[in-house]
Formats: C-alpha cells, sequence, structure tokens
C-alpha cells in the first residue's frame, strides 16, 4: 500500500519532513515502525519513544492501516517554554 | 474557549483582556518565553514546528479537560509556531475564575500537560550550531511501541 510518512522534531535529523512510501509490505502501525527500525538503526533508541499518529489521531501498535492514509512519526514533544525546576 | 496556533506574535495583554468577564475575580496568565540561553549556550532564535490539526486538537481537549477538572470558568491556550527571537511569547495560557486557587492550579496542569501531549517540537539555533529541544516523555499509552 501506500503511505505519506510525516517526520518531527529529532527524526528530522535523519528523514525529510515528509517521504512517500510506495509499497509498504506490512498493514499495522507496529509494522511501519519495525520497517524504519531496519532503514535507520542507528537511530535505534527513538522508536521505542515516539507516538504515531494516522490521519491526524493517536494510534496504537495494533492500529491497521489502509492505502493513502497520512501517518506522522511523534518523537518526544517539547512545546511550551521554560524548564518545571 | 480561545484556542490558536499562530505565526504571528502573540498580544498577551489582548488575549487576556478578551479572557475577563464580570463574574471572575481572577486570572492566573503564564507567559512562557524564549531565553536567551540553555545550559550555558547562547540561544539565537528559536524554531517552532508542529503536527497542526492534532496539536489544535489536543490543545482544545487539554482546554476542555482543564475546565472539568478544576471548575474554572475559561481558559485560553495560544502556541506560536516558526521563528521566535529571544524574549518573545512561545506559549501563553491564561485562566478565569471567581476564585484564584483554581486559577493557578489549571494553569500549571495545562503548561505540565501541553509539554508532554501537543505534537509541538522546538529547534534551538545558538551561535554555536542547532539542536532539538529534549522532549518530556509522551505518557505510556500515546507510546506506539508499547
Amino acid at each position: 500500500m501506500r503511505l505519506e510518512v510525516l517526520f518531527f522534531g529529532v527524526l528530522r535529523d535523519r528523514f525529510s519532513e515528509r517521504e512517500e512510501l510506495l509499497q509498504f509490505p506490512g498493514s499495522t502501525v507496529a509494522e511501519l515502525l519495525r520497517y524504519y527500525r531496519a532503514v535507520a538503526p542507528e537511530s535505534a533508541g527513538i522508536w521505542e519513544t515516539i507516538a504515531v499518529a494516522v490521519n491526524q489521531q493517536y494510534a496504537t501498535a495494533a492500529t491497521v492501516l489502509r492505502d493513502g492514509d497520512e501517518v506522522a512519526l511523534l518523537p518526544p514533544v517539547s512545546g511550551g517554554a521554560g524548564d518545571a525546576r | 474557549m480561545h484556542v490558536e496556533l499562530t505565526r504571528e506574535v502573540i498580544d498577551a495583554e489582548g488575549v487576556v483582556r478578551a479572557l475577563k468577564q464580570g463574574s471572575d475575580g481572577a486570572v492566573t496568565v503564564f507567559d512562557g518565553i524564549v531565553r536567551d540561553n540553555t545550559r550555558g549556550r547562547q540561544t539565537q532564535r528559536l524554531e517552532y514546528t508542529a503536527l497542526e490539526p492534532l496539536a489544535l486538537t489536543e490543545m482544545r481537549r487539554l482546554c476542555e479537560e482543564a475546565v472539568e477538572r478544576f471548575g474554572v470558568r475559561d481558559v485560553a491556550l495560544v502556541h506560536r509556531l516558526g521563528d521566535l527571537v529571544v524574549g518573545e511569547t512561545s506559549v501563553l495560557i491564561a485562566v478565569a475564575s471567581a476564585h484564584r486557587g483554581v486559577t493557578f492550579e489549571a494553569c500549571r496542569w495545562l503548561i505540565d500537560t501541553l509539554k508532554k501531549t501537543v505534537p509541538i517540537y522546538k529547534r534551538e539555533i545558538f551561535v554555536d550550531g542547532a539542536e532539538w529541544g529534549h522532549g518530556e516523555p509522551f505518557p505510556p499509552e500515546l507510546v506506539a511501541s508499547r
């Protein structure tokens, strides 16, 4: 299936802002994460910490992907300002 | 309820003025501004990016939850995107209610929760390089690999 994948935060040091996956062989969010873990093994630690949004909604590992879905890969967020200290 | 993502300078006084009503006895404001250094490195500017539709949805959800959880009358939450220089407001939170106690509590809860669940990202441009802001971990229920 074809997916549009958006990258945020520190993932943009390794990937572009977005890419089109033309022939993704899997069908779930878990399989997509496994795919990118293999593509970028040097970013190993990050994949265990990210959230995923499918079509602008937070998803889980089990979420089923469909042709044409937009999938955002979201490292821990860093909005706001100042420190709690 | 005023919830907004903007690329313009945030008019903090205007937001607060628009929030106030006759029945309010208190407004607590958190004005988060760009600091001139991080861990000893001199900051030139910040760049904020967001997954915008989801960020707005989450911001609205947080404001609704704050009203429900703390019983405050109304909330304003505005976050800036794009390029910011030192001293500019990156996030403004204002909470209005009849009594002050809950406005302090709701304001604190809103900034702490925003920094964990709303998909907004900070890139710090220093005089000697650049770095993505260190995020706080997502709540376990949002981590996709669990």
